[in-house]
């Protein structure tokens, strides 16, 4: 009495889908980011450039693609060079950023801590501390709302 | 500036009467309670009760004393004032969600209401059937419209969503008015035209104003920025990024100048530069007293190094006068143009008038 007999594979339809007036993200096209380009980081880390290093491992931010990999391998460079930086150095190497830099440096610190491992969180707090004094929380809120994370 | 504490609970909207002798607010609940203003006190004189839900957006119509009101039960009431008592009039806004925000338009024979069904209800009252009917501007809104706010020449409607957009749409209703004269942001209006779009700022847009002129739109999202648009060939778009809490409503008194004020408790002014087509911080508008700084022992060091990490004395207590988050703000007087005083209400049930003149 209580076997349903009747086909339910309605039930697992998502009515959201076919609906017309859904919010969709715009495409931006990210197709072709490649993200930071890793030869220059590192060499730039060798050379002992840390704060050109930086810099240039802001640039290209691989933003609009959905290419995980990408993502994850800009993710590794970023933390490299965070780690590469004495601790003394950072206060400065955050004020030479400017404010879009800054919010990119919270975005890659926020996706840090998504992936721990042995030493990065303790580095990356470093890091949070002196981004959020010249970020304040409006650069943690702008992690929070974007649509595009890094 | 005074501050005046209503409630225990937020208040969720406001509006004041023409003189600005009464307020009525809602006390986050269905009902609307009307306080009038005797010397240094506040005394409710009515209370209206009609809606089955929480009220979301109150509008009081100067000229014609009329008020407007919405709510999470889909409904719209138009109250108008007989004899000692406010009489309701439904108005059906065919939506299937909550109703958020209302907005007379400045001329009073038209109201929007901003809804959760992703469309924007246009009202006009129809004399033959002596009823008031509503219009749909629905694409291409994509999310509830949290806020609405009428450009002075009663057609242009500007609405920011929860789809991260500030839009001005044109609600030109061919019945109750004259086609507009061409403006800043377009010259052919048909009805639900979207005459702009903004672009770069994301998060919900949680408060938009026009300038007095309408020739500007500002708008607060939910990603901590503010940003200004001029209409033009192109429009003109300025952002600034805060580094504070997201503000959550904005309000031009100048030509040239807004104050917001939002999740951070105090209102912030911002200055806009149209040459420059770019908006800079100009300072908060709350400068709390300096509380005397008693001196600490060693043990007090101590025990906040133990507790908290730290040898800060700083403790957690808000400085501002709004102990909540500020959700709305109005004008009182002076316009958008030359305003010299507002008025704030938040989520702590009170409410602050600040002078502009003292404060900037």
């Amino acid at each position: 009495m209580s076997k349903n007999t009747v086909s339910d594979r309605f039930r697992k339809v998502d009515v959201d889908e076919y609906d017309e007036n859904k919010f969709v993200d715009e495409e931006d096209g990210g197709e072709n980011q490649l993200g930071p380009d890793e030869a220059e980081v590192d060499s730039l880390i060798r050379s002992g450039n840390l704060m050109g290093a930086l810099q240039a491992v802001l640039k290209n931010p691989p933003i609009n693609t959905k290419n995980q990999n990408v993502k994850e391998q800009a993710e590794d460079l970023m933390l490299k060079v965070l780690s590469s930086f004495k601790t003394s150095d950072i206060e400065k190497a955050v004020q030479s950023l400017d404010k879009t830099g800054v919010d990119l440096l919270m975005k890659y610190i926020y996706r840090g801590f998504e992936r721990p491992s042995d030493n990065s969180s303790a580095i990356l707090l470093q890091w949070h501390e002196k981004a959020l004094s010249a970020g304040g929380v409006g650069s943690i809120v702008r992690v929070l709302t974007a649509r595009k994370t890094v | 500036m005074s501050y005046h504490s209503f409630l225990l609970e937020p208040i969720s909207c406001h509006a004041w009467n023409k003189d600005r002798t009464q307020i009525a607010l809602c006390p986050n609940n269905h009902e609307v309670h009307i306080y009038k203003k005797d010397g240094n006190n506040w005394s409710k004189i009515h209370v209206l009760k009609e809606h089955n839900g929480q009220v979301t957006g109150i509008d009081w119509a100067p000229e014609s004393n009329r008020i407007v009101t919405c709510g999470t039960d889909r409904n719209a009431y138009v109250w108008t004032l007989k004899g000692d008592v406010w009489k309701p009039t439904l108005v059906i806004l065919r939506i299937n969600r909550a109703a958020r925000c209302v907005k007379w338009s400045p001329k009073e024979n038209k109201f929007a209401v901003g809804s959760g069904s992703r469309l924007i209800s246009v009202c006009y009252f129809e004399q033959d059937n002596d009823w008031w009917v509503c219009k749909h501007i629905k694409k291409p809104i994509r999310s509830t419209i949290l806020c609405l706010d009428w450009h002075p020449n009663n057609v242009l409607l500007a609405a920011g969503s929860c789809d991260f957009k500030c839009r001005i749409f044109s609600a030109y209703i061919k019945e109750v008015e004259e086609k507009p004269a061409p403006t800043a942001w377009g010259s052919k209006m048909p009805f639900g035209e979207v005459m702009f779009e903004s672009t770069g700022t994301s998060g919900w847009v949680h408060g938009v104003c026009f300038s007095d002129s309408g020739n500007r739109v500002a708008w607060a999202s939910h990603d901590s920025t503010v940003a200004v648009a001029e209409g033009g060939k192109t429009a003109v778009c300025a952002s600034l990024t805060s580094e504070t809490l997201p503000l959550l409503c904005v309000t031009f008194i100048t030509e040239n100048s807004l104050v917001a004020a939002g999740h951070d408790c105090y209102p912030v002014l911002f200055v806009y530069d149209s040459n420059k087509a770019a908006m800079s911080f100009g300072g908060k508008l709350d400068v709390p007293k300096q509380s005397a700084q008693k001196g600490m022992t060693a043990r007090e060091r101590f025990q906040n190094l133990d507790k908290k990490a730290t040898t800060d004395s700083k403790e957690a207590v808000l400085e501002s006068v709004h102990k909540n988050s500020i959700s709305q703000i109005s004008i009182l007087n002076g316009g958008k143009a030359q305003c010299a005083k507002f008025c704030t209400t938040g989520m702590d049930g009170g409410m602050a008038i600040w002078d502009v003149k003292v404060l900037v």
